[in-house]
């Protein structure tokens, strides 16, 4: 570990580059940050919870009466040093047995963005887990040990990656101090990876030898790696761009709640709360409202009574219409001539989640942005083997951590995009109707052939 | 630059305004979803920012649910004239719940020993509180960065009829889809502010100028040092113990629990950007300031398993 330098409190903002580490925040550039959410996958082995320790600590996110219990928890389990994963595993079980159950999310902040890391554990039997952290991040840390290369744990995240569309990915060819510091190793690491990477749909990907351990390349370039030309990952996390990962293009408006004051101040106000899935909504816009059909004019965006002139996304607004419409929850507001498609036979990639599995003609209740309805499970297209990626065509039903491309009918119309268009309107879950667990998780692919 | 990079910059949303949007959608949700919320409302600083995520997710209208207050009746007395004043100043329902009757009624146990703290008798005056009202979403101020358990809770945290959460059975939450349905006697704690720190929730108060209680301002107080913490002393239950010695000292609260179980700290940050200055330097956790979570390694934990929130 570093020594962990106590930073200066007060409301100067410094640009030495050597102090940037989540300290010195002005006042101004902690109100100017941004947000990025990432995922961390790997195991243990892989180095992973010292990497998320490194991280937590070298930005002053794990305080000393943290590290005091992290360290007493150690020494009376008669540990020699204190594991850092005893920082970041939060459950008794987990603390017991010395593994990652569930997705822990967890958090810290450099004076350039804020970020929420979703630290899912990394072993098959986790797949769920891993697909819940990945379905809300940007961006997604796989970590490779460099002394075992690629091996099938990191096809599996790199698909998984690839499946929930995460549009940037970082390749953490780690422990590097224990290959000596190779170039030959890693870029023997890289070029297998991106040899199985190019079947994978993935825009952004950045590769990083690293050492967590020691911290080369982590917060500071490395000097045993001389021949890396490279930015450090957390140089990388603080400046990759995830402006242009938000479509601005294709106004998608889930109506999620109706505001509607009782009592004479405020009766003509009537409000559509709800989230902006995707595009831009500005005061004076066409709208179309589905199912209805019905058009109108944005009169007014406001959040809790403020006026804006325009709303995008992930902004949760309340949009008035000029005209008096019927509109309500589950209902979508969009442009007339920018609209999602609307059906009922969908085509969709889903992860299942739970013991039961998922059986071919069995009903389920979905929930797709704000809208609920009844499906029926059509048809099983095929099973994905996550280790080979092949298609497994004879299979008839799908498992706990089993991922499939099936064929649902929904009781009515859903509006929605492809996934791979737009998450928020390309996603579903759905929930058992007898448990009302969350079983499965769904990104669509389009209309049924 | 390009004019869609130019669109982008315009769009640009700061993380502040992304967890603000992710709140709101939230409580919107479990609105649509439930028929009887309530918002938990204990007048600490967490509480107040989820009133006001619920003003900019209903106004113009009214909440679609009232405020619930589970007065352990070791309250700051400042910290009670403070919810009354906000109540009263929005215009929103408050139904109080109080510990104290649930042990005239035998159905909460003091603590044992001289200095009970009435952490534990919460739970049960809690789970009257729902029953009583049929309350089936309660929202709470919880945050993620608080503690370990915390981390890995669900924003729909499920309870069974006991009120207990299970770590290990809880339902994959993805996207921003949330799974609300539940059984009758079945609720759910809900957390629209699990991905804030406690540094977002005063940068929040400070972007937004929210009015918060004079004891997370430097101010003076008589306070006891009992195992290494600054007590605040009043009235009793709350004066010196024997042997203890009662000293004025510059103090604010960094949080606001029961005065049985919250210490205060040396400060002199007497404003907002100070606070956030001395946030930003702290080298303890918030929690640390909060007694009860050092009985063991595994405090919260338990606590919650038995329906704490």
């Amino acid at each position: 570990m570093s020594t962990n330098t106590q930073p200066k409190s007060g409301t100067d903002f410094s640009t030495d580059p050597n102090t940037n580490m989540g300290m010195d925040f002005s006042t101004d550039a902690y109100l100017d940050m941004d947000l990025l959410r990432f995922l961390t996958c790997g195991s243990v082995d892989d180095g992973k919870s010292t990497l998320i320790g490194r991280l937590l600590y070298d930005s002053k996110s794990i305080f000393e009466d943290q590290l005091e219990a992290a360290e007493t928890a150690s020494l009376s389990r008669g540990d020699q040093r204190m594991d850092l994963a005893l920082l970041t595993d939060g459950l008794r079980a987990e603390r017991e047995q010395g593994i990652t159950i569930d997705v822990a999310y967890r958090y810290f902040a450099t004076p350039k963005r804020k970020f929420i890391i979703a630290d899912c554990p990394g072993h098959v039997q986790y797949t769920r887990n891993m697909v819940t952290g990945a379905s809300t991040a940007n961006l997604a840390l796989i970590l490779i040990d460099a002394r075992h290369g690629v091996i099938e744990q990191t096809r599996r995240h790199s698909f998984i990656t690839s499946l929930l569309r995460i549009p940037h990915l970082v390749v953490c060819v780690n422990k590097m101090d224990l290959a000596d510091w190779s170039q030959e190793t890693y870029d023997k690491i890289r070029e297998d990876f991106e040899e199985f990477a190019a079947r994978f749909e993935i825009t952004d990907i950045t590769f990083i030898p690293m050492s967590a351990l020691t911290g080369d390349n982590v917060v500071n370039r490395s000097e045993n790696m001389d021949w890396y030309q490279g930015p450090s990952l957390l140089h990388h996390l603080e400046n990759v761009h995830i402006a242009g990962d938000r479509d601005m293009i294709d106004p998608r408006f889930p109506v999620q709640w109706v505001v509607r004051p009782q009592g004479d101040e405020h009766h003509d106000y009537r409000g559509y709360g709800g989230q902006v899935a995707s595009g831009v909504f500005q005061v004076g816009d066409e709208v179309v409202a589905l199912p209805s059909g019905m058009e109108s004019k944005i009169k007014s965006i406001d959040i809790g009574g403020d006026s804006q002139q325009f709303a995008s996304p992930p902004q949760s607004v309340s949009i008035q219409l000029e005209d008096d419409i019927d509109i309500s929850r589950g209902d979508m507001l969009c442009r007339p001539n920018n609209q999602p498609t609307s059906g009922q036979d969908i085509d969709a990639m889903v992860v299942w989640m739970t013991d039961t599995p998922m059986q071919v003609g069995k009903k389920y209740t979905i929930r797709h942005t704000s809208n609920e309805a009844r499906c029926i499970v059509k048809n099983l297209n095929y099973r994905l083997d996550i280790e080979t990626l092949h298609r497994v065509e004879e299979a008839s039903d799908l498992k706990l951590n089993e991922i499939g491309r099936i064929s649902i009918r929904t009781t009515k119309p859903l509006f929605y995009d492809p996934y791979r268009q737009c998450r928020v309107t390309g996603s579903f879950i759905i929930v058992d109707e007898q448990t009302n667990n969350t079983v499965g998780a769904a990104m669509i692919i389009g209309e049924t052939n | 630059m390009s004019q869609i990079a130019d669109s982008q910059a315009h769009y640009r949303l700061t993380h502040l305004k992304a967890l603000e949007a992710e709140a709101i959608h939230i409580m919107r949700e479990v609105a649509a979803q439930f028929e009887k919320p309530a918002l938990m409302f204990s007048g600490g600083k967490d509480s107040i920012v989820m009133v006001k995520l619920a003003e900019k997710a209903f106004r113009p209208a009214k909440f679609p649910f009232p405020l619930l207050h589970i007065d352990t009746g070791h309250n700051f007395p400042e910290a009670l004239a403070f919810r009354d004043h906000l109540v009263d100043s929005i215009g929103e329902r408050l139904i109080i719940h109080k510990v104290q009757d649930l042990i005239d009624k035998g159905m909460a146990t003091e603590d044992p020993g001289p200095f009970p703290s009435r952490n534990r008798a919460q739970i049960p005056t809690l789970l009257d509180a729902i029953e009583t009202y049929q309350f089936d979403a309660l929202f709470g101020g919880a945050r993620r960065d608080e503690e370990k358990a915390r981390a890995k809770e669900r924003i729909f945290s499920f309870r069974d009829d006991f009120g207990q959460w299970d770590p290990k059975n809880q339902r994959p939450e993805l996207w921003n889809l949330y799974n609300g349905r539940s059984r009758m006697g079945e609720n759910i704690r809900v957390f629209p502010i699990s991905n804030w720190t406690e540094m977002d929730v005063w940068q929040y108060i400070m972007l937004e100028e929210i009015e918060i209680p004079d004891l997370y301002f430097s101010h003076e107080r008589e306070v006891v040092e009992r195992r290494g913490q600054l007590v605040p002393v009043g009235d009793a239950p709350f004066g010196p113990r024997d042997g203890e010695e009662v000293v004025k000292r510059t103090v604010r609260f960094r949080t606001v629990g029961d005065m049985s179980c919250t210490a205060a700290t040396d400060s002199p940050a007497a404003n907002l950007e100070e606070i956030v200055g001395e946030v930003a330097a702290a080298r303890a956790s918030e929690r640390g300031a909060r007694m009860d979570d050092k009985n063991s390694e595994a405090a919260m934990e338990d606590r919650k398993k038995e329906g704490y929130f």
